[in-house]
């Protein structure tokens, strides 16, 4: 199972791994500040009002689902640059 | 295999010919209603003839006798099509029928549902998708058993795989029967088993592969009838089609009519009179044996002294409705008593944050439903048919992307159907109420009480059930009941196929990884198979069997299965990746605390009143999630560290490269 670590230079997987935390690492901030800091702070939020919906309410209906979507994409996007990057990909069939 | 090629190749022109197909078999139905007078209850019938016809054709299509194509649907599946058929695997009856009817009783706090299940796409989408696919077995259990050494490991993910998926797998079937009895007028026992077939001649030949492209076709179905009755509803109401824009102004009339409601005089007579009702009910209850006694006597002498027959009649009938005796007439007088209760208060604001709620548990419970989310073996499996580590990142984005299009609607369902029933339902004649009231009434899901008898429904004389929200939402935006008909088909996919990805993840669990990989690791892909399709047989009768007893329990036990899941799963699968030093005793501890300490607070705060903080026993994965990490952690570092071929294990899970090798027949 391990075969494919063979003459991959360990320092380059380092980065590889460091630079996959960072990512992570952004993405779960984001993550926790459009769900649960939205959540905490919705009566606060609600004052501001646009096109009928309260700003509170509009995050926990749409707006953080809306950021889900784009950061799991903007994720694998720059997950998948990175593999090639790093000479990590996997090999086309 | 060119046909097979060749499927793969014209995915996209496949699906969009099915897609159009439906749609004009949709409109071929409605003019079917229109001009050629069929009766709602043909439609219904054909209906499930030509959807499950399908769903069994899409089955037989795909039957395969090879263990790739069986279990992981030889990892050909596109991150698109693996989406779209993740997002039916997910959405059960549940979504698609109780949620926006949540969204419509819980108002803002009902939202903790809308972003925690599709929040916990992004824990999936970081810690796990990518790198189990990386992994590249058949199953979760798989997974624990060769990262942490062994059958013990996987043992408990076997135990977990299957407590988890089959509490979610009755409420399934318990769904398509609900579904089948109530359009099609089938005896309940009799439409469970007209489904349950239907998904077994689909899954039992084709395995994954078949379950796949079925879910793919459930979806189109699914997504398709959701959308349409809101669509119109907007249009006719705001003169935006968009719902999910336009519900805004719907949310603005909601909060002006809820004021008015709570200030209007006749309102408050009602509130009124339900306060003395449940005093009165309390009173009764406090005298009891002897309250029902009287109650019994008072009836008999008034029977005794009826003047005529009719009235005789009603009184005897009043009779017979009292409870039987002592400790039924508890039960069900405190029931209504708090029913009574509840409508004798004010109703708090919808939009206002937690309301009904607080903010702790809220946000508890919101944290609960992600985590549990990440962890379902049901939905983490279907990252293993993919055919790169590329497209399994890829593709969790697309699942989400096609569960938003449901769930982003779905407050605006809720928002439209609250907007219609304050508006324009509240203060007609009794006399002149709406004819979907009466239909949803004959099945219990809408009822009122005339309590202050003047003709006039107030609001705090309705009751609505959550789940009429979506089923009566085609004839409240006055759409044909072709319409109707689509919901409910919409329905049965949504239940069929989450039943579907359920039933092969408990049968494989106990074919793959305890048959196979513990008790005869010699037996020939043959046998194998053979043991995998009867042991999906035997589970779908046994949950066929246990629904028909309608166990009333089960929506608790659905959120208790995501909270075991969180509590039990999640933390090993993580650490498991994310921590090379992490070994088989720090798991074995952390699954067995997690899972236990879960348990104890579910079973405690439901039964016996334990309560820390507050925490909702809906919520009682807040605890086991935390604990399973840092028992994991703690009891890891206390002990030797993997082995260096063990943790070169964890470095190649790492980074996708060698992905494509993996795999073996």
């Amino acid at each position: 199972m391990a075969k494919e670590l063979a003459g991959l230079d360990k320092e380059k997987l380092k980065a590889y791994w460091s630079y996959n935390v960072r990512l992570t690492t952004i993405v779960m901030v984001i993550w926790f500040v459009v769900t649960y800091v939205a959540i905490f702070f919705a009566p606060q939020l609600d004052k501001i009002v646009i096109a009928g919906f309260p700003f509170g309410y509009y995050m926990g209906a749409q707006g953080s689902l809306i950021i889900f979507v784009i950061l799991i994409f903007w994720y694998a996007i720059k997950m998948n640059a990175a593999d090639k990057e790093y000479g990590v990909e996997e090999e086309e069939e | 295999m060119a046909m097979k090629g060749g499927f793969l190749d014209n995915l996209g022109k496949i699906y969009g010919i099915y897609t159009v197909g439906f749609i004009v078999f949709v409109i071929l139905l409605g003019l079917g209603e229109a001009f050629f007078g069929m009766t709602p209850k043909s439609i219904g019938y054909v209906y499930m003839a030509v959807t499950i016809g399908l769903y069994a054709m899409i089955g037989i299509l795909s039957r395969t006798a090879k263990v790739s194509e069986y279990y992981v649907a030889g990892r050909s599946v596109p991150a698109f099509f693996n989406g779209m058929a993740t997002g039916s695997d997910w959405m059960s009856a549940a979504s698609f029928i109780g949620m926006a009817g949540t969204i419509f009783t819980l108002g803002y706090d009902g939202l903790a549902y809308i972003m925690g299940w599709t929040g916990g796409y992004v824990l999936l989408a970081v810690f796990l998708g990518p790198y189990l696919r990386k992994f590249g077995q058949y199953t979760i259990p798989d997974f624990l058993g060769a990262r942490y050494g062994g059958n013990a490991a996987r043992s408990i993910g076997i135990i977990a795989a299957i407590t988890a998926s089959f509490t979610y797998l009755i409420a399934q079937v318990t769904g398509v029967g609900i579904i089948m009895s109530r359009f099609l007028n089938l005896d309940f026992s009799v439409g469970v088993f007209v489904g349950l077939g239907g998904i077994l001649v689909c899954s039992m030949l084709g395995g994954m592969k078949a379950v796949t492209w079925t879910q793919v076709a459930q979806y189109i179905i699914l997504i398709v009838a959701y959308l349409i009755p809101p669509t119109v509803m907007s249009f006719k109401t705001t003169g935006n089609p968009i719902s999910e824009i336009a519900y805004g102004q719907a949310l603005q009339k909601i909060d002006a009519r809820e004021k008015a409601i709570n200030a209007d005089a006749k309102e408050i007579e009602v509130m009124g009179l339900w306060k003395q009702k449940a005093a009165d009910l309390d009173a009764d209850i406090k005298g009891l044996p002897g309250s029902l006694d009287a109650k019994k006597a008072d009836l008999n002498a008034k029977i005794a002294a009826a003047a005529t027959p009719a009235d005789k009649e009603k009184l005897e009938k009043a009779l017979k409705g009292l409870p039987a005796d002592a400790e039924d007439a508890k039960t069900k007088w405190t029931a209504a008593k708090g029913a009574a209760a509840g409508k004798s208060k004010p109703m708090k604001p919808y939009l206002e944050p937690f309301a009904r709620l607080d903010a702790k548990n809220m946000l508890a419970l919101t944290f609960c439903l992600m985590v549990g989310t990440a962890g379902l073996p049901h939905i983490l499996m279907r990252y293993y048919t993919v055919p790169s580590v590329k497209d399994a990142r890829m593709s969790v984005g697309w699942s989400l992307f096609f569960i938003f299009l449901l769930y982003f609607t779905a407050p605006a369902v809720a928002a439209f159907g609250r907007s219609e029933v304050l508006s324009n339902i509240v203060g007609l004649p009794i006399a002149q109420l709406p004819a979907w009231m009466a239909n949803w009434g004959k099945v219990g899901l809408v009822s009122f009480t005339d309590i202050n008898a003047d003709g006039i429904l107030q609001w705090y004389e309705l009751t609505i059930a959550p789940d009429a929200i979506v089923l009566a939402m085609p004839e409240i935006a006055g759409l044909p009941y072709v319409i109707s008909g689509l919901v409910a088909a919409g329905g049965l996919a949504a239940a069929l196929s989450t039943a579907d990805g359920l039933l092969l993840t408990i049968s494989n669990a106990l074919s793959h990884d305890l048959y196979y990989k513990m008790i005869d690791q010699h037996a020939s892909i043959t046998k194998r198979l053979a043991i995998s399709r009867t042991l999906l047989v035997v589970t779908a009768l046994i949950s066929a069997w246990v629904a028909t007893y309608k166990i009333t329990i089960i929506v608790e036990l659905v959120a208790w299965a995501f909270s075991i899941a969180a509590a039990s799963f999640f933390p090993a699968l993580v650490m498991g990746i994310w921590d090379k030093r992490a070994n088989k005793a720090g798991a074995l501890a952390g699954m067995y605390v997690g899972f236990l300490s879960c348990v104890i607070y579910m079973v405690g705060s439901r039964f016996y009143g334990l309560d820390i903080w507050g925490i909702k026993t809906i919520s009682s994965g807040l605890f086991g999630i935390p604990l399973g990490f840092i028992v994991n952690f703690a009891v890891s570092r206390m002990t030797a560290p993997p082995s260096q071929e063990m943790q070169d294990f964890v470095e190649s899970v790492r980074i996708p490269k060698g992905a494509s090798a993996g795999v073996q027949e």
